[in-house]
């Protein structure tokens, strides 16, 4: 399928795709088995220029896109998308500074990030706050010298391997939902400490932890935006991190698809390989044309948002969801393919099949993501009145 | 430029288009056409039953100095003791020089070295002995410098060194000052008597194509061979030749560069290249602890351990015990390949050796071609088995 | 430091196969690549310059297509390349290459160290280093596994022998060759690629060498290959049958009356 890309991103698209097949691929099981963040990897992807890839060049970025990103973090997960959330996460976590930060504090953060120096990390998610985002506990009390963080985030991506945090706290608990701020901390902030890593299902590359903020003082020029956007800010933040959760899902279907054709090609029984069948061809051709499908929305939801438009809260939603369901049901079917060897850990398509279900679940579930578009077709239909 | 094609003879039939080994032929409009990069090798030009292809005639060769006389094998040695190639390349020197009707000399440098007298045992006429405790190890500048004075003086017309770590570094640097041609690794020496030429034979392309190559307008003749290729005969203790003691002038020859240390690599318990049975591990290993298997079978064998490629740049193995292009070549009485597929590469190494006996799991695996004795199978399995049968 | 990478591009020879019954080379999917060895070469070259500062100028003998090698040496990190190409340079034996490579590093006029891989694959010698070292009139040293450090016009390095290691020290400028053990090339960085593409890469023929066209390719060669043919591989082997224990033990009694073991 021709996907019209520029030559720059087509470039990107190759590179990304060489890093993952000559450095990801030796040492994808084992870090999957030992659960081992890839910092080695992640030194590639810096030295590739890879993190360069969504900072403005006038903060030594090579000033890319969401589909650029998106195109990395494709190719990264089709090898292994424990990695490749690993390097979207960092994205995502000085996403709130480059939308809505000050020239003094990308100037301090990006240029760390575009070098791939420094790791972020974005955290909102707490015990009580999943889906219901507005329910979060930690405080963050305006004090002489700046904010005081008092609380604890869960779940949070790249915890305790990152430099830079964007922490959503609630700097005015009465306002509710508007009385949410953003602010950027460093890792060696007093006060802030990490709790255990968790155990996952899948992507468990990937670095998953606790945040803990007792009395930690971090300082007023560290708000992002103002007092009380918070919310805005997250969800800005979220709607464009999306279709990247899209791309992550996307590529780890295609790495499932084409494990699964191969498979298929040179498994013989009843005297002929398992692709002569039409049960398992059948299962390839929707397989395929559901991961060309996820594609096209991703890269589409992704154009939508470089082209500069001012509302994609919608596409954004759907390529996450579309994408998401794709890949957990391509995996499943591939381990399906590959019959008994699928499901040992000898074996590739077990690993995506455990990584594919985190992306039905974070950075919005599918549940309330359908219920945002839901809202969004409303929105647009009521227009028309 | 080099290569013409004679379009009117060209026939378009295509015989050229495989023979070339590096695929620049192809047709076009019914007619052979070439690609850039051709070396001129050759090959398209013999395959072609029409003569239309015609690499350009090299100028007629300037006769050459009938002055140059003899054959000479460059005498290595390490600690005083002399490389075992040496006497392999003497008596493939004798037979060479039998044919030349011509005398065959040993060339040695260094200080107070065993069994000189060796050297005429297996064959050498006169033995030219520098011996002085400045050569005592190898300083590239000062045996590059007394070798191109001894040739320059004594104009031997072919010379002829071990393909060893030292005759690849320096050999070549006497080569180029001397201008003239250095064929490497060689694996064949003929002599073309009407021409009074060595005719050198030598893999190429990772030893998928063997290359003749002659030294034609320049002399000396210079070839290296790599350890393990010939065969040395046994020796003649009554042979009798001379040994020429040449001074070695200090102040003439200067070393720019300077040995500070030596580390050995100490994991290598039987010498590779001596010894009579080998057991080697490829990738088929799996990992680096299931060396430890072929380590018992080598134990039980009094064998030394060998490996491919893979498990070496996998850090597995210390590359001392890598056998192949790039690695040592052996020719063992016994040479048991467990777990290795047999890659060209690896292959060039080892061939030669008496008998192969080859372990693999996949059927298809080319070691078997060349393998005496092939058990397909798995290694875990079969390995064991040889341990308990041959202790039992 | 002016540091100096030779590079060639050579047929991706490395999976080749004979197909046994034309004796021809079986070619599919076979695609020009720089040797193998010269990208550890060209990987040293760029970890000296960042360790000491200087530039990383890489050179290569070949066909117009080379140029290839050349851009993806820039997208790793070499600062400048050159492409020595001239039909009068086809056919070169190594004396004749490294004739001409020498005549071009010459025009450089400054360098202080100039790396090479231990080997082609496709011409395996490993003739090129010395002979090329030798045509400057400098030091060589051969099979670096580790450059040890650079100090006041001196490099001490770790070449491997048979045994081992050797620490040598060299005056510089000096040539070395190395080999795979002393590092692991690196990918290319997005500004390395749009580096390579934009790059402008000089060709220099005979004329700009200033040499005379019998002294290089074939005219200059002092070998030439005569024949070229493939290896007859005649199978003289027994695939063993039957249990694998009895494999075994018919393999241990073939062996004994071998007298072998």
């Amino acid at each position: 399928m021709e996907y019209f890309l520029t030559e720059q991103q087509k470039t990107i698209k190759a590179l990304a795709r060489r890093i993952a097949e000559e450095r990801i691929l030796p040492v994808r099981a084992e870090l999957d088995e030992k659960e081992e963040f890839p910092w080695a990897i992640m030194k590639d992807l810096a030295d590739a220029d890879m993190f360069r890839v969504f900072i403005p060049e006038e903060y030594d970025g090579l000033g890319g896109g969401c589909l650029e990103l998106c195109l990395v973090v494709e190719e990264l997960s089709r090898v292994c998308s424990g990695v490749a959330i690993s390097y979207a996460a960092t994205a995502l976590g000085c996403s709130s500074l480059l939308e809505y930060g000050n020239e003094e504090q990308k100037q301090k953060y990006l240029p760390d990030v575009a070098s791939g120096k420094r790791l972020a990390a974005f955290a909102l998610t707490e015990s009580t706050a999943g889906s219901d985002a507005s329910a979060i506990k930690t405080t963050a009390s305006r004090e002489k010298e700046g904010y005081v963080l008092n609380g604890t985030k869960q779940f949070i991506t790249n915890g305790g391997e990152a430099d830079i945090y964007t922490i959503i706290a609630l700097t005015n608990p009465e306002r509710g939902s508007r009385g949410a701020s953003a602010f950027l901390v460093d890792k060696d902030t007093p006060g802030f400490s990490f709790g255990k890593k968790e155990k996952k299902m899948g992507i468990r590359a990937s670095t998953t932890r606790e945040l803990i903020f007792r009395n930690c003082l971090v300082p007023e020029e560290n708000l992002i935006g103002k007092e009380g956007m918070g919310f805005i800010i997250t969800m800005r933040v979220l709607d464009r991190s999306r279709p990247g959760i899209g791309a992550q899902a996307v590529g780890l279907a295609q790495g499932a698809l084409e494990a699964a054709v191969d498979y298929a090609r040179q498994r013989i029984q009843f005297g002929h390989p398992i692709y002569s069948l039409q049960a398992v061809q059948h299962m390839l051709a929707e397989m395929a044309t559901q991961v060309e499908a996820a594609r096209l929305l991703v890269y589409a939801a992704a154009r939508t948002i470089d082209s500069g438009a001012k509302d994609f809260t919608e596409e954004a939603a759907m390529a996450k969801v579309f994408a998401s369901d794709t890949a957990m049901r391509v995996t499943t079917d591939a381990v399906q393919i590959f019959g008994g060897v699928g499901y040992m850990r000898d074996y590739p398509v077990e690993k995506m099949m455990r990584d594919a279900k985190i992306t039905q679940i974070y950075e919005g579930s599918n549940q309330v993501l359908r219920s945002t578009i839901a809202l969004e077709l409303r929105k647009r239909r009521a227009r028309r009145e | 430029m080099g290569i013409q094609i004679d379009l009117d003879k060209c026939v378009g039939c295509g015989d050229c288009i495989p023979s070339c080994p590096l695929g620049l032929l192809e047709i076009v409009d019914e007619k052979v056409h070439l690609n850039d990069g051709c070396t001129l090798c050759g090959a398209c030009q013999e395959a072609c039953t029409y003569e239309a292809i015609v690499i350009e005639a090299v100028a007629e060769p300037v006769p050459v100095s009938d002055s140059h006389q003899g054959i000479w094998v460059f005498a290595e040695q390490r600690d005083g003791k002399l490389r075992n190639v040496v006497y392999e390349l003497l008596s493939k020197g004798r037979k060479l020089a039998d044919t030349l009707k011509t005398e065959l000399c040993a060339v040695c440098f260094g200080h107070n070295i065993d069994d000189i007298s060796q050297l005429i045992a297996y064959g050498a006429d006169k033995v030219y002995l520098v011996d002085n405790p400045a050569l005592a190890s190898f300083q590239e500048d000062l045996y590059t410098g007394k070798l191109v004075e001894l040739i320059q003086e004594y104009k031997p017309e072919i010379v002829i060194a071990g393909a060893t770590s030292l005759g690849r570094s320096f050999i070549p640097r006497v080569a180029a000052i001397l201008r003239t041609g250095l064929t490497a690794d060689c694996t064949g020496l003929e002599i073309d008597l009407e021409r009074r030429l060595l005719l050198q034979t030598r893999p190429t392309f990772g030893g998928n194509i063997l290359a003749t190559i002659i030294c034609q307008t320049k002399r000396p003749q210079m070839s290296t061979v790599r350890p393990r290729v010939f065969k040395k005969n046994m020796p003649d203790e009554t042979r009798k030749g001379q040994i020429i003691k040449v001074d070695f002038n200090k102040e003439g020859i200067t070393s720019r560069t300077k040995l500070i240390s030596f580390i050995e690599d100490l994991t290598e318990r039987v010498k590779l290249e001596d010894a009579d049975i080998i057991v080697s591990g490829g990738r088929g290993l799996g990992k680096a602890e299931n060396f430890q298997l072929l380590e018992e079978l080598a134990a039980v064998m009094g064998a030394a351990l060998g490996s491919s490629r893979p498990p070496v740049d996998d850090g597995w193995i210390p590359y001392s015990h890598q056998v192949g292009q790039t690695g040592k070549t052996v020719c063992p009485k016994l040479y048991i390949a467990c777990g290795i597929s047999g890659a060209v590469q690896h292959l060039a190494g080892m061939q030669t050796s008496d008998i192969i006996v080859a372990i693999n799991d996949d059927p298809n695996a080319p070691i078997f071609e060349v393998a005496t004795y092939g058990i397909i199978g798995d290694l875990f399995k079969v390995v064991p088995m040889l341990i308990a049968k041959l202790k039992g | 430091m002016n540091i100096v990478v030779c590079l060639k591009q050579v047929p991706g020879t490395t999976e080749v196969r004979i197909d046994s019954q034309t004796n021809t080379l079986i070619r599919e999917g076979i695609k020009n690549i720089v040797n193998p060895f010269d990208t550890y070469a060209l990987e040293e070259g760029v970890r000296i310059k960042e360790r000491y500062g200087g530039k990383v100028t890489t050179v290569s003998m070949g066909p117009p297509q080379a140029e290839e090698v050349l851009r993806e040496a820039i997208s790793v990190g070499a600062d400048e390349a050159i492409l020595l190409s001239d039909s009068a340079f086809a056919g070169a034996d190594t004396l004749a290459t490294a004739y001409t490579l020498a005549r071009a590093i010459s025009k450089l006029e400054q360098y202080d160290i100039i790396i090479c891989g231990r080997q082609t694959i496709d011409g395996d010698t490993g003739q090129v280093g010395p002979e090329l070292a030798e045509m400057l009139g400098i030091p060589f040293v051969a099979y670096v596994s580790k450059i040890e450090g650079i100090d006041n016009g001196y490099m001490r390095v770790q070449r491997m022998v048979e045994e081992g290691h050797e620490v040598i020290e060299t005056p510089l400028p000096a040539v070395i060759t190395v080999v795979k053990e002393i590092n692991m090339p690196r990918l290319p960085s997005l500004r390395g690629l749009a580096k390579a593409k934009n790059a402008v890469i000089p060709v220099w023929a005979a004329q700009e060498l200033g040499v005379d066209r019998n002294t290089v390719g074939l005219l200059g060669s002092a070998t030439r290959v005569i024949k070229i043919f493939f290896p007859q591989r005649v199978h003289h082997g027994e695939i063993l049958q039957g249990e694998l224990d009895s494999q075994a033990d018919s393999l241990v009694n073939k062996l004994r009356q071998a007298r072998v073991i």
